[in-house]
């Protein structure tokens, strides 16, 4: 049998309660739990004290605002999913949320809680960095923005310090039609996590890549952006040769190591496969909207 | 160091003082003593300790009995209503959707809710909704088939999901 060790539970009624609470040491956030809890039973986290968040409605909303997507912390992944707002813009979101987990876990794993867990295989941290998502981090004196391409500083590790609460995810929205994303995936079975993923954002004018934004999963890329091959993308025309060639290079540059998943030289090879597919689909979704 | 914990389980409210590392699926078995979820891989992969929590599937070995405090929870015991099978179970018997019934219980309840959201699901749609769950027995078939033959029969059983 696996149980959590002993551990203390305070329920938080407000976000500045939640801050007060977790200002003490060895308090830790409990979001939708499907990951804290797994890790508790294994003793990877130990916290003293859990600081539930579930009853604090005012982070669940996922909204368009001006020129921003907002999606709070405690979004659900099944509300992410479901979002017309979301994934009108996005089609990236859709089709990552489709493979995180399962339906039933989707119901009760939050946005917020995935990217704090920063689990090197977690879909959304190459989803939100491939659109350059924003983080908003509450504390008490106040919220600090943190490029989400900049929020994880390694495996399970992220820049929100002890007091402080991830509060939303803000994301530019497309100011013109010719932006299209999309998210490719390789998993050994269903609802498993990724052996590897890619995904991409274009925007296009003319034919021509004006931004390209490409996040990669579970394969040791730092900040699991694949810059090279966005440097090498940005002003280039948009054509199969120079998708594969960008594919090649983010295969290039990322670290994936051997595991029960898979060895590198496969990894590296999906990561090729999955980053041209994505780009790929990416390209027709921008071309879609501009004649919409 | 307990906690006092106050859920409402199938319309009772029931007060337990409890660690708060115990987790939903053995406040449910061991403490009220409903024993029809059950309590299998413990790893949130196999869906046999599917329960509702506020009129949501979730899977009770991944979810403390602290965070169900206030909240109510609906079971597979209370499926059945008034000496009648709620057409889910029913389903199960017609098209012998169970062999060992380990996993039954998971599976009808999340069958439940999806029939309320969406009362004529396709195979594709129901084969989606339980991915989450393991049967090792049956291969799959006569429970898409039992969940389709639940759709088919309505009655005037509603979860009262949301």
């Amino acid at each position: 049998m696996q149980v959590p060790s002993h551990v203390e539970y305070e329920r938080a009624t407000s976000v500045e309660h939640a801050l007060m609470l977790l200002g003490r040491p060895d308090h830790r956030v409990l979001a939708g739990g499907h990951s804290l809890i797994p890790m508790m039973k294994l003793r990877l986290a130990q916290p003293g004290v859990l600081v539930d968040i579930n009853g604090l409605a005012e982070l669940a909303y996922i909204r368009l605002d001006g020129g921003h997507l907002r999606i709070g912390a405690m979004a659900r992944h099944a509300d992410l999913l479901d979002s017309a707002a979301a994934g009108g813009h996005f089609p990236i979101f859709r089709d990552a949320e489709r493979v995180v987990a399962d339906p039933i876990v989707r119901l009760w794993g939050t946005i917020g809680g995935s990217l704090c867990q920063a689990d090197p295989s977690e879909d959304l941290s190459a989803v939100f960095a491939a659109v350059r998502a924003t983080a908003v981090i509450r504390g008490q004196a106040g919220d600090r923005e943190v490029p989400v391409r900049e929020f994880h500083l390694g495996p399970y590790e992220t820049v929100v310090g002890p007091g402080e609460l991830l509060a939303e995810i803000r994301v530019p929205v497309p100011d013109h039609g010719g932006t299209g994303s999309a998210y490719e995936k390789v998993a050994r079975r269903v609802g498993d996590w990724s052996v590897a993923a890619a995904g991409a954002v274009l925007r296009l004018d003319q034919g021509t890549v004006e931004q390209a934004g490409i996040g990669l999963t579970a394969v040791g890329a730092e900040h699991f952006v694949a810059a090279e091959a966005e440097d090498f993308l940005r002003g280039q025309p948009a054509t199969e040769p120079n998708f594969t060639a960008a594919a090649i290079i983010a295969a290039e540059h990322c670290h994936p190591v051997a595991d029960q998943r898979g060895p590198q030289d496969y990894k590296r090879h999906l990561v090729a496969e999955l980053t041209a597919r994505a780009l790929r689909r990416a390209a027709g979704r921008a071309a879609e909207r501009v004649t919409a | 160091m307990s906690m006092r914990v106050a859920v409402t389980v199938n319309g009772t409210e029931y007060a337990r003082d409890v660690e708060p590392r115990l987790l939903l699926i053995h406040f449910l078995r061991d403490e009220l003593g409903l024993t029809g979820s059950h309590w299998g891989c413990d790893t949130s992969n196999c869906g046999s300790c599917v329960v509702w929590l506020d009129q949501r599937p979730v899977k009770a070995c991944t979810v403390l009995a602290a965070m169900a405090d206030g909240r109510s929870v609906r079971t597979v015991e209370d499926l059945e209503r008034d000496g009648r099978l709620d057409p889910v179970q029913q389903g199960f018997i017609e098209c012998h959707g169970l062999q060992c019934g380990f996993c039954t219980p998971g599976m009808m309840m999340t069958a439940r809710w999806l029939l309320d959201h969406n009362p004529d699901p396709a195979e594709a749609e129901i084969r989606e909704v339980l991915s989450g769950q393991v049967c090792r027995c049956t291969g799959y078939e006569n429970i898409v088939r039992s969940v389709r033959w639940a759709a088919e029969h309505p009655g005037d059983h509603r979860g009262d999901s949301t």
